[in-house]
């Protein structure tokens, strides 16, 4: 339904807008920024600070006639006596709005004057200068003496840990809300509020631990004064000394948009770092927001522990050698094994890489394998995201169900956009084994016991929530189905896509545009893998066995003993990684690869968009992009691979694979004007997320023809029993990942490896909360931390991944006291 | 006169419900419920000109016209915050003659087609809400209140609510957010409350003293009821007389009755005969009114008061006579409306901050001249800019206080007044 036009005057210029404009959107529109501070436009406006005070004048209308008054062929405008708030303010027909008049000035002027008033002499040494939307205001706006008395400032604490990565600076907030607004309204964790009254008015938290919230980081770009800084970056560089490069978040399938911003210093022994990662404008994407794990864990990239010399096995140890004597050896154990090679890559690689090391195994007649816990992605090429589908803009007709996922944990972004679309009428459906976060939202919760994921997707008749559901999915005009991994492994998760799958077949929704099939993966790039037709194999350790494995950008062994036990049956093993891993340490070739941070390349997300990162900071050490490792190794076996230009591969790509047709650099550097316009001059009006001058990237196109799948022998649907336990694997954002670890200040929220019951399972079992247990495991025993919950279902004990517990699948484990 | 609001000074037993029926209790109620239609009850007390008795002065049937019919269900909530410096009139209505007030929001929740009211009461009136609970209480046990009231199908449940002490929550939108459990700051106006009110819904606020008047005319007749006080101010208003009189109270009179029918015939005069200086007819919101006999001779009501460049608002009449310094009362009012400002929007909460600090230097007998000078210019820096009307009347005693009193706010004057 559009909205009628409104026609307006602002400073003088006209401009036409959608009635119920506010008319500091209106004059952003073309292109005049009236000051504000606690007008955000991703939030509701409150008309607080009274900084966006204009001159408002309204045709005058006659009573009787109900018409304007008509003077001199216009109408009369009657300007109010009172300034008016422009962020409050809807613009109507004929309205006249002066911002630049003396009156109007002045009354800007007056309100900085009474914001300085309390606000401390900072500057020199608060981490906001050079970012400041009060400092920026206060040169246009404010008058540069004070008339208040120095003595009379009131002084509050500054250094207040809301919670252990956000500090506040009682002295410096100016009372604007962003911060709590931000919380309750867009992240969904009303964490913060204010407490007391009048010039005493504080930020508080509520939560405990403090500022609870994995979205707390957003709020230091909002907040217009340096009263929240983060502990990652705070006293760090001041923003004029850093660059910026464009880049992604490489923690989650979403795929948010960041930019870097580096710097030289001596603090780093002269090398160039990474001090922080901000939100770079993507509306399609993640907006103008980040996750807590994509804004802090970026220390790994800079991590001493990196990798940075090729090593070669010589005896039982692992020496440093050079490029030339490493690439060598591994090339001549390729030749002499022919075919008999298993290329296993991860998926935190590149869409780059992930070509070469397919081309490297399909053109030499080796196999490629996909390292996944996660299947059923090769669905998504032909029924996931297309054109122009986008969470931002969904609403009551779609409906959404999310099957086993805890999206706040695995793709924090999806939690929030489809969450918003929830808000607009979206029918969102949650089905999981527990209870996550995201069913506060849904208008259909289905509990299933673990083990019946299939079976009560594929019949969501069966239950009273499954019927209402059931009834929405069929009628909806478009389906977006989102499934994950908790509680499955390889198997029920390639099952559960099947059965998705079937779900959009059934409804006659698949391959239609605004429906789709999404995976939740572990990876930033598992779609591309799967684009690109990379397939899990269900039994790697028989794979390894006699064989030459190449391993790229994953741990095998240092995720299953048995993989690892594999792997020493293998001929030959060559890795190509970050950091040291226990699959390196049984390799005999160990290759290090660049960062994303060092390189440039695509990757593609979970909904099928691909973009570009760049490089932003020189590589460490020898170390080498891992396509072009590949290509060198091809070279070595009469392979020719393109090793240098990334660019150039991204065009084979296009060439090869039909869904990434017509791409290329060029088209996903391209950018068009996002609403709201961020970044400029205006640093006040949308906070300091950067403007998106990069590129945006593109969708991949949906392949028409069937897709290649592998044959998964289903999985054995395992209940707890009463001298077992049901032991799930589950994601949480937190882990020990070789890319979160290095990040000390998440020390405390990774914690410890633990499992969480239900408290009368733990009292059955006779484990009290909070004690160490003894996990037995197929012979392994495991210490563990046990944790109690009421939302974990009877007899289960939930086993987040990435700590260490080294179970992938559900599997029945006993636990005892330690 | 025999009191239409204060009638208990006739009839101290009227805080009794028997007594308060046999004195024609609640007969306008069953009268409105079972022969007329709400709008017509609308209508009645629109012919009145009946306006809102919480200083604001707006037209009450006007106020319940603008009900949006189009969103369900309706709110009345009775605004007995009464936190405004020198008012002190609600209170004695809620002590001494409940079941009035009461039927008066009753009629006005049939008039608006709302089954549930509220009682909003100021954190400190515990014990008048405790006396309410139990009129209510009183009322539900003869069907006055309940299902099918008078044997029709209308119903009607009230409750008293409590606040927690702030002066903020009289304004009637932070009243409202103060009832859903949130902070008590106002909210912004459009929309007004009867077309998103309580949740959200349409809800008419009135003041304690306003609906205590609906069932006087409602028995007696809108003509009756214009007939007295001023064309311009219908009716009957009770005067909180405070200050330097011999004879502080309330007091109930006609609009029009005149400053010095109020200060020497209903007050006694002042207290050793001295002359009257100033008046604030507005509590602690007031311009700071120059007596002369002038003004004295002014009648009370909404039109002649502004004449003397004042708002007559609730009536809460403070009379300063000569022994008493304006900067030392408006050093009272800053440090009130200093602490109650709810700190939302920037003028106000900064604003008051940094006059108290101002005259609190103007006391320690600091550079009186120039903070005089200052204080005004930082009050006249807050008007027009404020959220709401705290910030506003914040200045009014400060710009009138220095603007017409200037000789008491020099360094030899500075400081005389009673602690």
């Amino acid at each position: 339904m559009t909205k009628q036009l409104v026609n307006v005057l602002i400073d003088g210029q006209p401009v036409s807008v959608p009635a119920g404009t506010l008319i500091v959107e209106a004059a952003k529109k073309i292109g005049i920024d009236i000051p504000v501070f606690c007008y955000h436009p991703k939030m509701e406006p409150v008309g607080m600070c009274r900084m966006c005070l204009v001159e408002v004048g309204r045709p005058v209308i006659d009573r009787v006639t109900g018409q304007p008054v008509i003077e001199d062929g216009k109408p009369r405008i009657q300007f109010g006596s009172k300034l008016e708030t422009a962020c409050t303010t809807p613009v109507s027909e004929g309205m006249q709005v002066v911002g630049m008049s003396e009156k109007a000035r002045t009354g800007q002027k007056e309100i900085v004057e009474f914001l300085l008033t309390s606000h401390p002499l900072d500057c020199p040494v608060c981490d906001k200068g050079g970012e400041c939307p009060l400092q920026n205001l206060t040169m246009q706006h404010g008058s540069s003496e004070s008339r208040f008395n120095f003595e009379d400032k009131q002084h509050q604490q500054k250094h207040v840990p809301l919670g252990d990565l956000i500090w506040l600076d009682r002295e410096r907030c100016i009372q604007c809300a962003r911060c709590i607004r931000f919380q309750d309204e867009i992240a969904g964790d009303p964490v913060l509020g204010f407490f007391k009254r009048g010039r005493a008015t504080d930020i508080v938290t509520y939560s405990e631990p403090g500022f609870d919230s994995i979205f707390s980081g957003n709020t230091t770009d909002i907040c217009p004064v340096g009263a929240l800084t983060t502990e990652d970056f705070r006293f760090g560089a001041r923003p004029w000394e850093m660059n910026s490069a464009a880049s992604l978040c490489t923690h989650c399938p979403v795929g948010c948009n960041t930019t870097l911003n580096v710097r030289r210093e001596a603090r780093s022994n002269g090398r160039m770092v990474v001090k922080r990662v901000m939100p770079r404008q993507n509306e399609q994407v993640n907006e103008i927001w980040l996750c807590d794990k994509g804004r802090f864990a970026h220390h790994f990239s800079a991590s001493p522990e990196r990798l940075v010399k090729p090593l070669v096995r010589i005896g039982d140890q692992l020496k440093e050698s050079s490029w030339d004597d490493a690439l060598n050896l591994a090339g001549r154990s390729l030749n002499e094994v022919h075919q008999d090679f298993i290329v296993l890559a991860g998926g935190l690689l590149a869409n780059e890489d992930l070509f070469n090391l397919k081309a490297l195994a399909d053109g030499l007649g080796g196999k490629a394998a996909f390292y996944t816990h996660m299947g059923g992605g090769s669905l998504t090429a032909n029924m996931g995201m297309s054109k122009d589908a986008n969470f931002g803009e969904m609403g009551a007709e779609t409906c959404i169900l999310v099957a086993a996922s805890d999206l706040y944990h695995e793709a924090p972004l999806w939690y929030l956009r489809i969450k918003q679309a929830a808000a607009r009428g979206a029918t969102l459906i949650v089905a999981g084994g527990r209870e996550t976060r995201l069913e506060k939202y849904a208008a259909h919760v289905i509990r299933y016991a673990y083990g019946d994921e299939s079976q009560t997707i594929g019949a969501l008749q069966d239950s009273k929530a499954g019927q209402a559901a059931a009834q929405a999915v069929a009628s909806s005009q478009n389906l977006v189905v989102l499934y994950g991994s908790d509680g499955l492994g390889l198997e029920g998760s390639s099952t559960l896509a099947e059965t998705c799958a079937g779900l959009l077949e059934k409804t006659g929704h698949a391959g239609k545009e605004g429906s789709a099939l999404i995976g939740v993966w572990s990876h930033a790039n598992d779609q591309g893998a799967w684009e690109m037709g990379f397939q899990p194999i269900q039994d790697l350790a028989a794979a390894f066995e006699n064989k030459l494995v190449y391993v790229v950008a994953c741990d095998p062994a240092g995720d299953d003993p048995a993989l690892a036990a594999a792997l020493k049956t293998a001929k030959f093993v060559i890795t190509q990684e970050l950091f040291q891993t226990e699959t390196t340490r049984l390799a005999n070739v160990v290759l290090p690869a660049q960062a994303f941070t060092e390189r440039e390349g695509s990757l593609t997300s979970g909904e099928r968009r691909v973009q570009r990162f760049y490089p932003a900071i020189p590589a460490l050490g020898e170390t080498r992009p891992d396509f072009a490792i590949t290509a060198s190794l091809a070279q070595k076996a009469g392979l020719e691979l393109e090793g240098v230009s990334s660019l150039k591969i991204l065009n084979m790509t296009a060439s090869k694979y039909r869904s990434f047709e017509g791409l290329s650099y060029a088209s996903l550097a391209e950018v068009s004007p996002q609403w709201p316009q961020v970044g400029r001059g205006d640093v006040y009006y949308g906070g300091t997320t950067y403007a998106n001058t990069q590129g945006l990237g593109k969708r991949l196109a949906l392949v028409k023809e069937a897709v290649s799948r592998t044959e998964m022998k289903p999985a054995e649907r395992k209940r707890p029993n009463d001298s077992e336990l049901l032991a799930v694997p589950i994601t949480h954002l937190y882990d020990r990942g070789a890319t979160v670890l290095p990040s000390t200040i998440l020390h405390a929220h990774i914690g410890e490896a633990s499992v969480w019951l239900h408290p009368d399972t733990a009292s059955r079992i006779k484990v009290g909360a909070g004690n160490m247990a003894q996990l037995t495991y197929n012979g392994t025993a495991t210490l563990v931390k046990v944790l109690v919950d009421e939302k974990v279902p009877a007899s289960i004990a939930l086993l987040p991944r990435s700590m260490g517990i080294l179970i992938n699948s559900p599997a029945a484990i006993t636990l005892k006291v330690a | 006169m025999t009191h239409i609001l204060l009638r208990h000074r006739e009839i101290p037993d009227i805080n009794k419900l028997d007594i308060y029926r046999k004195n024609g209790g609640f007969e306008a109620f069953k009268q409105v419920v079972t022969t007329m239609k709400p709008e017509a009850v609308t209508g009645v007390i629109k012919a009145s000109g009946l306006r809102g008795r919480g200083g604001a002065g707006f037209p009450t049937g006007m106020k319940w016209s603008f009900m949006d019919n189009k969103n369900w269900p309706h709110y009345v909530v009775a605004n007995a915050d009464e936190s405004e410096p020198g008012t002190f009139k609600d209170r004695e209505i809620m002590e001494r003659n409940p079941f009035q007030f009461l039927e008066g929001v009753a009629i006005s929740a049939f008039a608006v087609g709302a089954n549930t009211a509220y009682v909003y009461l100021r954190g400190e009136f515990w014990q008048v809400a405790a006396i309410l609970d139990d009129c209510i209480e009183a009322m539900e046990k003869v069907s006055l209140l309940g299902k099918k009231l008078f044997g029709t199908d209308y119903e009607l449940k009230l409750y008293t609510h409590l606040g927690a002490g702030a002066y903020i929550c009289g304004e009637e939108t932070a009243l409202l957010e103060s009832m859903e459990g949130k902070r008590g700051q106002p909210r912004l106006r459009p929309p007004f409350p009867p077309s998103y009110g309580l949740y959200g819904k349409p809800t008419v606020v009135n003041n304690v003293e306003t609906f205590t008047n609906i069932p006087m005319i409602i028995s007696n007749g809108s003509d009756w009821y214009k007939a007295l006080g001023t064309a311009d101010s219908a009716g009957v208003k009770l005067f909180s007389l405070s200050g330097r009189v011999k004879k502080p109270g309330n007091y109930e009179l006609p609009f029009g009755t005149t400053f010095r029918h109020l200060i020497y015939e209903c007050g006694g005069g002042i207290i050793n005969d001295r002359p009257v200086k100033a008046i604030m007819a507005a509590g602690a919101s007031s311009s700071i009114i120059k007596v002369d006999d002038k003004v004295l001779d002014t009648p009370m009501d909404y039109a002649s008061v502004r004449t003397l460049g004042a708002d007559l608002g609730s009536a809460s009449v403070m009379v300063i006579d000569d022994t008493i310094s304006i900067d030392w009362v408006i050093s009272k009012t800053v440090e009130f409306f200093k602490h109650e400002s709810c700190g939302k929007c920037t003028p106000c909460r900064e604003g008051n901050y940094w006059m108290m600090h101002v005259i609190e230097r103007m006391k320690a007998g600091e550079a009186v001249e120039a903070n005089t000078e200052l204080l005004l210019s930082v009050a006249k820096q807050m008007q027009n800019k404020c959220l709401c009307a705290l910030g506003e009347f914040a200045t009014m005693a400060v710009v009138s206080g220095i603007e017409r009193f200037p000789e008491d706010f020099t360094a030899s004057s500075i400081g005389g007044g009673h602690d």
